[in-house]
């Protein structure tokens, strides 16, 4: 960890959906710290909660969800509690956020210079001259050849790639201090997805700005992440260095996930898999909810595990780590 | 919508409900209580246009039993020998109730006579263009395409320029202006069932065009048809009611609810407003259960929005 | 974007001269023409005469040639009643129709963008359903009706505002304009907002579904993401992306806006073009219902040719894809 202070400091999070068919605790009870220039990882199936942790954090979360315990430290601020005009001055400006899906994140009736504008003057009171220098600096940063002439353009006028690379510039543009990058290259194609990783990770030591990187990916969070946080039907199971995480993983179901990458030393072998799947966050079981699809499960598993620390700064939910080492 | 949706959703509705669809469609229907209501509502109107001879206080349209001394009394007067006028009268002493009960007999009866032999022909339209592709298709859909770039009241319009005026013209404008609707509907129905398997199947199995057509491809695309045709009964009813208001529809001798509207409105000008108002409300009661019972039938006939 | 144009103009000449064909049919072939545009009291001699110059006893297609020809030189006949080109008296009604059809869709379009998107905004609450419900109740009412209760309520109870006529005009660049004086204001608000309640409920609709569909998209979410203001958001993002259908259904709405106008002109006794193609009807006026007829249609042409030419400037992406096609 670095000596500076962590940029975010979430405790204990608490966000729940408030739909006809129940409550639906989409994050439950969920901790982590970034440091500053850090880039956390965070894992988990879909389903797991760890886009609505993303979304909690910016203050995104759209009925009938909502942030109902715990506190969102950033920076020292709380935004659990800040008012709605409060995080929408951070939004943008401080923390930006870079979504899944880039043929959806902008709009397709208006300019790429509207849009990346808008976001310069939502927080800086400047001309519309100096906000559209702004915009073409930011594009030329994130690798888009002529930017002046490509801010005229429609997004539908590029490719998806590009498309992340100037929701990417548009998240620069007030050098955050951390973003949240929400499965930003899961829909691109895998030499895109290098570069924009590459790319992310070097703005990143370049600048201080701290990560918060949303995946389901392991072999992402491998090669960028500094620590990883491991989800599971809303909460964190598993939490660690990624070195510690994917060497030596202490949860049953971290384990399920890393053997269920295919490689190629275990080519010929059937792959392991984790039987079942998520759990409708409706009907959870009692206890550990991955109790019915872990083989390590017994009566113990009954009751829901806190959190332990079998070895020290790996603090896991399970009352029956793999103490052993990988299978 | 992908072609496995409605697999799943036989499914899933099989292992949920083990009755028929029928029934399933039933229950499925009375689950919104507006919409019972429409039903309801309209069932009491098709009851009161089919015994309007039986249920009127008076026949609207026997002149002897007219007496122009009772013209334009308020709702709720008496008439000169003894019988309470509910809604007033017109003009010419006749009771309103009596009138609307008249009125509704011929303004549903043009309407749903109307409907349904656009219906037939824009089904058989529909269904050719659907069924035969190609040159068929593209001459059919292009007419269609042609006509609906066109306000229905419009066609209306020009039609019954060139016709006149009668019951049967204004059946045939209303036709006219029509069976594209169907023919469309019909055609987009078929054209998705048409690339399913069984369609294959049978043809695999060599049964005849007819036999393809009509007792493989028709009864699958009918779900949509019957949605379309309650909002089209309630299309041609409004449209004939102002058609006969403008005096191009029907003639004076069989009045609808559009006519008595047209005849009330020289008097409403001196605050005699129950001639004009009454056979309104009539129409709109009308006109609103069924668009009730038919937005209904979309969401319960409409296999995407099924659980 | 220019062969997209020429190609689109192509098919409206192909349109207009199947519907002259048509037309031509209808009024020529299924009734006598000699009934239809020869003057019924006109004598023997006179019949004749009119026979020759209209060309009625040519071969049809020279007849239809005829017509076309005469058509294109704006020559559709002469009123029997008013005595005067059946094209002229049209063009003289035509500006009372089109500020009545132009002021109804502006008020359906700001009076209904509004309740729309605050019905899309706030779906389940009590205003939003009721914007809904009213929007139902639009749809189911007839027009006709709605124009005699408006009366009923507006000029015979409370007596505020005039029932019949444009009220007072004003020219401007040489149409006579009722939208220029507050008497010509007051006689139109009640016609205007008859023909309006139609296009009102629709634009309801669309804005509503249009706003529920787009607040659920990812680009607002990432306007969201990115700063700015709720203001701005449904102003611009919102807004920007539910105009597109909007716009191209009142567009093509325009003509049946005016197709309306019938109904709302006969009750208001408003002297514009319906008024005039019914009481033509009535008189049995024929060269003018001719002429109205292939005016309307003519109308209709270039009105769905310039909804189709907005549309792909309003939405970028059809722009690009008519383009490449």
């Amino acid at each position: 960890m670095t000596d500076a202070a962590p940029t975010l400091v979430v405790e204990n999070l608490r966000t729940h959906f408030f739909t006809k068919a129940g409550v639906v605790k989409a994050v439950d009870d969920v901790s982590f710290t970034v440091g500053k220039g850090r880039i956390l990882g965070l894992v988990g199936e879909s389903g797991s909660g760890k886009s609505v942790t993303g979304f909690s954090i910016m203050g995104l979360v759209d009925a009938p969800g909502r942030v109902v315990g715990g506190r969102i430290l950033f920076r020292g601020e709380n935004l659990a509690e800040a008012s709605e005009e409060q995080v929408r001055r951070l939004r943008g400006s401080r923390i930006a956020m870079i979504f899944q899906d880039p043929m959806m994140t902008l709009n397709p009736v208006l300019r790429i210079d509207t849009q990346m504008i808008e976001a310069v003057q939502a927080h800086d009171s400047v001309d519309r001259e100096t906000a559209r220098r702004r915009a073409r600096d930011a594009l030329g940063k994130v690798g888009i050849p002529s930017p002046d002439e490509r801010l005229q353009a429609y997004p539908h006028q590029f490719s998806g790639g590009m498309r992340q690379r100037v929701a990417i510039a548009t998240a620069l543009l007030h050098k955050p201090d951390l973003i949240i990058c929400d499965e930003p290259t899961t829909a691109l194609d895998v030499t895109i997805q290098g570069q924009i990783l590459y790319e992310m990770q070097k703005l990143c030591r370049d600048s201080g700005t701290s990560l918060v990187w949303i995946t389901h990916d392991l072999s992402v969070i491998a090669g960028l992440a500094d620590e990883v946080c491991v989800m599971y039907a809303g909460r964190i199971v598993e939490a660690g260095t990624v070195d510690e995480v994917l060497d030596r993983p202490l949860h049953p179901y971290t384990l399920g996930l890393i053997g269920s990458v295919p490689s190629r030393n275990v080519r010929g072998r059937p792959l392991a898999q984790i039987p079942g799947m998520t759990p409708s966050l409706l009907g959870l079981p009692a206890g550990c909810a991955f109790r019915t699809r872990c083989g390590r499960a017994d009566d113990a598993c009954l009751i829901t595990p806190e959190i332990s620390a079998p070895l020290p700064d790996r603090p896991i939910r399970c009352f029956h780590p793999v103490l052993a080492g990988p299978a | 919508m992908t072609a496995t949706t409605p697999e799943i959703v036989a499914e899933s509705a099989v292992a949920a409900k083990p009755q028929t669809p029928f029934r399933r469609f039933v229950s499925d229907f009375f689950e919104s209580r507006v919409a019972t209501a429409g039903l309801v509502v309209f069932a009491l109107v098709l009851f009161v246009a089919l015994f309007a001879p039986l249920i009127s206080p008076q026949n609207p349209y026997d002149l002897t039993k007219l007496d122009i001394l009772d013209g334009r009394l308020t709702p709720g007067a008496k008439s000169m020998d003894g019988m309470t006028f509910l809604l007033g009268t017109d003009d010419q002493g006749r009771d309103m109730l009596s009138a609307i009960f008249y009125g509704l007999r011929t303004s549903l009866g043009v309407g749903v006579t109307a409907s349904f032999c656009a219906m037939m022909i824009g089904m058989a339209m529909g269904l050719t263009a659907a069924y035969f592709g190609g040159m068929v298709d593209t001459f059919i859909m292009r007419i269609v395409d042609m006509q609906l770039s066109f306000p229905s009241i419009l066609i209306a319009l020009i039609l019954l320029a060139v016709l006149g005026q009668g019951v049967d013209k204004i059946v045939i404008a209303l036709i006219a202006v029509q069976w594209a609707y169907y023919a469309r509907t019909t055609r987009g129905t078929a054209l998705v069932e048409r690339r399913k398997e069984y369609i294959e199947a049978a043809q695999c199995l060599a049964l005849s065009n007819k036999r393809v057509v009509f007792r493989h491809l028709l009864p699958n695309c009918l779900p949509p048809i019957i949605v379309v045709n309650t909002v089209l009964i309630a299309n041609a009813i409004a449209l004939e009611a102002t058609l006969s208001f403008l005096g191009l529809g029907l003639p004076i001798t069989e009045p609808s609810l559009g006519l008595l509207i047209a005849n009330g409105f020289t008097y409403l000008l001196s605050g005699k407003y129950w001639i004009s108002f009454f056979p309104g409300v009539a129409l709109l009661v009308t006109i609103v259960s069924i668009n009730l019972v038919g937005d209904q039938l979309r969401d319960v006939l409409n296999p995407r929005l099924q659980k | 974007m220019l062969v997209y144009f020429i190609r689109r103009m192509m098919q409206a000449v192909l349109v207009l001269f199947i519907m002259s064909i048509l037309v031509f049919v209808g009024v020529f072939s299924i009734g006598n023409p000699v009934d239809i545009l020869i003057n019924p009291q006109a004598d023997q001699e006179e019949i004749a005469r009119a026979i020759r110059v209209l060309g009625l006893d040519k071969p049809l297609w020279e007849q239809y040639w005829l017509f076309l020809v005469n058509a294109a030189r704006g020559d559709l006949g002469r009123s029997f009643v008013f005595n005067i080109p059946a094209i002229e008296l049209i063009l003289q009604r035509m500006p009372a129709t089109m500020e009545l059809a132009i002021c109804a869709t502006f008020m359906g379009v700001l009076m209904g963008i509004p309740l729309g998107m605050w019905a899309g905004l706030k779906p389940d609450s009590v205003s939003g359903k009721s914007i809904m419900a009213g929007s139902i109740l639009g749809f189911s009412l007839p027009t006709f009706w709605v124009g005699l209760m408006l009366i009923m309520i507006f000029a015979v109870y409370l007596g505020w505002l005039p029932s019949t006529g444009r009220g007072q005009t004003r020219n401007f660049l040489g149409i006579e304009l009722s939208i220029l004086t507050w008497d010509g204001i007051k006689h139109m608000m009640m016609p205007a907002f008859n023909l309006a309640l139609f296009k009102l409920s629709l634009v309801i609709r669309l804005a509503r579904a249009g706003t529920r569909e787009a607040i659920l998209q990812d680009y607002v979410k990432f306007a969201r993401a990115k700063g700015l203001r709720s203001g701005r958001i449904i102003g611009v993002h919102v807004f920007k992306n539910i105009m597109i259908p909007i716009v191209t259904v009142l567009g093509l709405e325009l003509g049946s806006t005016i197709a309306f106008a019938v109904v709302t002109e006969t009750v208001f006794a408003w002297p514009g073009m319906g008024k005039l193609i019914i009481d033509s009807i009535n008189l049995l006026d024929r060269p003018v219902i001719v002429a109205y007829l292939m005016i309307i249609v003519f109308m209709f042409i270039v009105i769905n040719l310039v909804v189709d030419l907005m549309y792909s400037v309003l939405d970028p992406r059809v722009r690009i894809a008519e383009a490449r096609g």
